[in-house]
């Protein structure tokens, strides 16, 4: 079957000609068709123009030209801009915002032949852990459908597992691809800070957003994070190192490697049932010859708190450039210029993004920057601090991405802080700006369980290794939800 | 920290956001449990700590100064809401 | 009571880049609207910027001439607050560490003497779009080209005393930033302009008054109204009992008077913080030093080396090294005129009365500094006298050519054969014997009505020095 194949596999398949770009991009789009109605996991397909990439793939495949991804399907998160087509970010605000810009991540993507079929469905502006707060409605999860998918890139997580899409992106500022990939069974990674470029991916909280792919496989995953990474003049806190080839040191042997388990990310309300696969995963990992060491991130219980006004401080100012005026949701009929604003954000935003950006207000406003956000910003050195000393000792540090399997719909909607919490292990790599990456490692009554490795700074290629040896010697990431095989 | 519906309004006013009358006491509940929440930071001496508004200690990358940008008024104002003579249009400001 | 007026200013300088400080967009001035308004520039969801070189080299340019520190780190902040003309929300600025640090100018004072005002910061920030009041249907129109230009802001000290010293401060900086090529300095296209803090108390009290802030200042002559305006009603106040309200307000050039700024009424809270999307920017003391070697002479520097060098007067010396476009006029004219004395006459009498009457700046005379050391050139080899000269610079404003085009084509050559002017002086001598007995008895004021004969037979061409002579010789004979 087409659809389950992974890109590595696909991309074999296109090179011998075995199928064209254009039939696997048919099949694909066919396949959405058919299966999104129970997900909602895309907001946009862009088969019109997924045909017409298709057919210039064909053209560079036949001439032996393009790279690994030439003429595979994905999927863009709707938070990245794409020129001409609808670019929501999930939100009311931007339901008529035709992007007239390409982001970079996908400009490199069309560069490197990708084909692109749609913009997935995701949280709105990337602002929530289940993917209930997008404005085109909630995305379901392929193991139960009654289950959130995680967020905020729920919709490509849900994508992907479902076998819609070999591969989509994702971005992560809290745990925002990890948290899905770990809730729908696939892998994600989110890239150290700075290396992937995020000019024209829709800025939540600038310092901490960074995107990434989610895939089947660590191996896709290292084919795209080679077309997404890499230095981008547009973008100033974008890094210029050399980009490795992530597929390169994929079979690396694991021996020696240390693996520290920080103590912290097993106590806290962590599920017995997810508690247990991780062991069994770290078992896994002892028996490719690796050494696990117990370590302490002692400040990661303050990473949920600290990233409460970090996030919502920057989101405060990020989302005032949607005002009604240039581009996006304007009010009917404004009376004068502060009812144009006040309506058109207030209709334009829902209500966890409005939390958000009232929070980050208060958090800046006079008389309170120093308590809160300067704070929280001396908390967020505190916290990489942790993560410095500790890569002092280990190479990578693992634990599970998230503390239960996924939850089911409403379940945590009405209480924000509980829902925050599902975030918790994630949250504290983005504020030290570290790469991590969540894979398949087990199940827990039949849904999916994410075990996350964090790595140093620029460390991907060691992640991926330590993921792909991991898949090599395990079939979890190979499950299909059932009704998606 | 607790907010009451005068404090919503503030802050609302400050960011530009309608909240309809009703959802008042919900936002001023969620937005005091949320400071609540963030108040534990207190608890962790900062002392001696320097902020941290990145993750990387690098320094900003400068631009050469060219012009690089050619005009395309059209296609960015294809999609603003209300346009003419090649102007945004807004309710009338008052200084 | 006697009061006392304490000024503090912001100047705000756009500096003369090609593009603007976070984007590639063109910054030239007077475009259609919103056509050199980039996806940066608007603020388009996803946009990032990027600061520029040029920018950070001019603020540095800047810090250096005014002796000023310059922060090895600096941090952008985001001021955030909604205006239609502010695309993001938010004006990317510096707050708590500004690019340059604190330094100082002296400004000359009328009566001679000469006072040191702070400078307390100058930050790199944005400027924003323009709004557009005309009626377009009861609605205003934004044009952003404007926005993401790259503005200097300079505040002071309050460290002035009326609106002479406010003026001469803002002169100083102006002058400057030309002498730097930082700015155009373009005050009508809103290159320079500034806000002014003012406030007043009671000679002697230490503690300053209540002051008001006046925005967006964009001429000399209107800073001097404006403050001495806002004085007058501030002190008026006070003397009736009541008390000037800390406010924004706006200076109407039209009525000549201040009044509170609407949009400006309700209590500011920025909520600066420092922008994510930018890294501090480092400074090495190397760059700092190989600026320090390309920057020009300063006034004050080119104003000492003119008084030793063309041993000129120190109010001479400081009214021609006022401006930079003045000090090089002045320059090219002394240099091809080999008489710096005269040319600095020439161009603080003559040259500054017609740009004055015009008001005109020393870059739009019609009169080149080269045609100027043309004239001067007649004048000191006796061609024409300086009489004559002033009716040749009068023909060369108003675009009669050069001056020795002008001197031939009107017949102005000085009579210098003294055949023609003996026989002249003889025949005067002949018709006035009244006056030449009147002379001999000893009336000595008499020869200036001859000189006056002699001259008005020959048009006043006549070499006055010559006809002097011939007078005094053939009168004692």
């Amino acid at each position: 079957m087409m659809h389950s194949k992974t890109i590595a596999e696909l991309a074999a398949g296109l090179q011998k000609r075995d199928f064209s770009s254009e039939e696997l991009t048919r099949a694909t789009l066919e396949r959405i068709e058919q299966h999104d109605g129970s997900l909602n996991s895309f907001i946009t397909v862009s088969g019109e123009l997924a045909l017409e990439q298709a057919r210039l793939a064909d053209q560079r495949l036949a001439k032996g030209e393009g790279s690994a991804l030439t003429g595979i399907p994905v999927a863009q998160k709707d938070i990245f801009c794409t020129d001409g087509v609808l670019t929501s970010c999930g939100s009311r605000m931007l339901e008529n915002f035709i992007a007239p810009y390409n982001a970079t991540v996908v400009e490199r993507m069309n560069a490197a032949g990708a084909v692109m079929v749609g913009k997935t469905n995701m949280d709105e502006f990337a602002m929530g852990s289940s993917n209930e707060t997008s404005y085109y409605g909630a995305v379901r999860n392929p193991w139960n459908t009654a289950a959130v998918p995680g967020g905020s890139s729920g919709g490509s997580a849900a994508a992907v597992a479902a076998r819609l899409v070999p591969a989509a992106t994702g971005t992560d500022t809290g745990g925002s691809i990890r948290q899905p990939a770990s809730l729908c069974g696939i892998t994600g990674l989110k890239p150290t800070y700075g290396r992937v470029s995020r000019y024209g991916m829709i800025a939540y909280a600038s310092s901490l957003d960074q995107g990434g792919p989610l895939a089947q496989t660590a191996e896709d995953a290292a084919i795209l994070l080679n077309a997404m990474a890499g230095f981008d003049e547009r973008d100033s806190t974008s890094v210029d190192t050399p980009v490795p080839d992530y597929t390169a040191g994929l079979g690396n042997d694991l021996g020696g490697l240390r693996i520290g388990l920080p103590k912290e990310y097993f106590s806290q309300g962590l599920d017995d049932g997810v508690a247990g696969v991780i062991d069994m995963a770290i078992g896994e990992y002892k028996k490719l010859g690796a050494e696990v060491v117990e370590i302490s991130l002692p400040n990661s219980p303050l990473a949920v708190p600290a990233y409460y006004v970090v996030a919502p401080a920057e989101c405060s100012s990020n989302l005032s450039r949607f005002d009604g005026v240039r581009f996006g949701h304007r009010c009917e009929a404004p009376k004068d210029l502060e009812d144009l604003y006040k309506r058109s954000r207030g209709e334009g935003f829902g209500a966890e993004v409005k939390r958000r950006i009232m929070i980050g207000t208060y958090a800046l406003s006079a008389g309170y920057y120093d308590a809160y956000y300067l704070k929280a910003q001396k908390v967020r050195r505190l916290i990489s601090e942790d993560f410095r000393q500790a890569f002092d000792k280990v190479d990578v540090i693992m634990g599970p991405t998230a503390p239960t399997v996924a939850f089911n719909l409403g379940e945590k909607a009405d209480d924000p802080i509980t829902m925050y919490l599902s975030d918790i292990y994630t949250i504290a790599v983005n504020l030290a700006g570290l790469p991590g990456i969540s894979i398949p490692a087990g199940f827990v009554k039949d849904m999916p369980v994410g075990l996350q490795i964090i790595g140093n700074y620029f460390e991907e290629a060691r992640l991926l290794n330590a993921a792909h040896r991991f898949q090599q010697t395990t079939d979890w990431h190979k499950q299909t939800p059932p009704g998606f095989e | 920290m607790s907010l009451d519906k005068n404090d919503v309004e503030r802050i609302a006013h400050l960011a530009r956001l309608q909240i309809d009358e009703a959802d008042k006491p919900e936002y001023a509940t969620n937005l005091s449990n949320i400071l609540d929440f963030v108040e534990q930071l207190g608890t962790v001496d900062t002392e001696n700590v320097d902020p941290m508004a990145h993750p990387s200690d690098a320094t900003q990358r400068l631009r050469e100064d060219v012009v690089t940008e050619t005009n395309q008024r059209e296609r960015f104002q294809k999609i603003a809401p209300q346009v003419e003579n090649g102007l945004y249009l807004v309710p009338k400001v008052i200084e | 009571m006697e009061w006392e007026t304490v000024i503090g200013l912001e100047i705000h300088t756009q500096l003369a880049t090609k593009s603007k400080i976070f984007s590639g967009a063109p910054t030239a001035y007077g475009a259609a609207p919103n056509t050199q308004a980039c996806a940066v520039d608007l603020g388009l969801p996803g946009v990032l910027p990027v600061l520029n070189h040029e920018a950070v080299n001019m603020a540095i340019k800047f810090g250096l001439a005014i002796d000023a520190e310059i922060s090895p780190i600096s941090v952008f902040a985001r001021k955030n607050y909604f205006y239609p003309d502010l695309p993001k929300g938010y004006q990317i600025s510096q707050y708590e560490l500004p690019i340059i640090g604190r330094g100082a100018v002296i400004i000359e004072l009328q009566d001679g003497s000469s006072k040191t005002i702070g400078v307390t910061r100058a930050h790199l920030e944005e400027d924003a779009g323009k709004s557009l009041h005309e009626d377009f249907h009861g609605m205003t129109g934004i044009d952003l080209n404007r926005a993401g230009t790259p503005l200097l802001e300079i505040v002071s000290e309050p460290d002035m005393r009326s609106a002479k010293e406010a003026v001469a401060y803002m002169r100083k900086i102006h002058s400057i930033v030309r002498y730097l090529e930082i700015s155009d300095g373009n005050m009508q296209e809103g290159s320079f302009r500034c806000d002014a803090n003012i406030s007043v108390r009671p000679k002697g009290q230490k503690e300053f008054g209540t002051r008001a802030e006046l925005k967006n200042i964009n001429s000399f002559r209107f800073v001097e109204r404006a403050i001495d305006y806002e004085v007058e009603r501030q002190i008026d106040i006070l003397e009736s009992g009541g008390e000037v309200v800390q406010e924004t307000r706006l200076y109407d050039a039209n009525k000549g008077e201040t009044r509170p700024m609407r949009s400006k009424e309700e209590a500011m809270d920025y909520r600066y913080f420092p922008d994510p999307d930018l890294l501090p920017v480092e400074i090495k003391p190397e760059v700092i030093e190989g600026i320090r070697k390309l920057m020009p002479e300063l006034p004050d520097t080119k104003k000492e080396r003119f008084i030793k060098e063309y041993k000129l007067g120190h109010e001479d010396a400081a009214f021609l090294t006022a401006s930079r476009d003045m000090a090089d006029y002045f320059e090219a004219v002394a240099t091809q005129s080999a008489e710096p004395k005269l040319s600095a006459n020439w161009i603080m009498g003559e040259l500054s009365g017609f740009l004055n009457k015009e008001n005109r700046e020393i870059n739009q005379s019609p009169v080149s500094a080269e045609m100027l050391a043309g004239l001067i050139q007649r004048i000191k080899d006796n061609t024409i006298s300086g009489k004559i000269a002033k009716d040749v610079f009068e023909a060369m404003w108003n675009g009669e050519g050069d001056a020795d085009a002008i001197i031939e084509s009107k017949g102005l050559k000085q009579i210098t054969d003294s055949g023609a002017l003996e026989s002249l002086v003889d025949e005067v001598i002949t018709n006035n014997p009244k006056q030449v007995e009147q002379f001999k008895a000893g009336k000595d004021k008499v020869l200036g009505f001859f000189v006056g004969q002699i001259m008005k037979a020959t048009q006043g061409k006549a070499n006055p020095a010559q006809v002097n002579e011939l007078l005094r010789k053939k009168l004692s004979e």
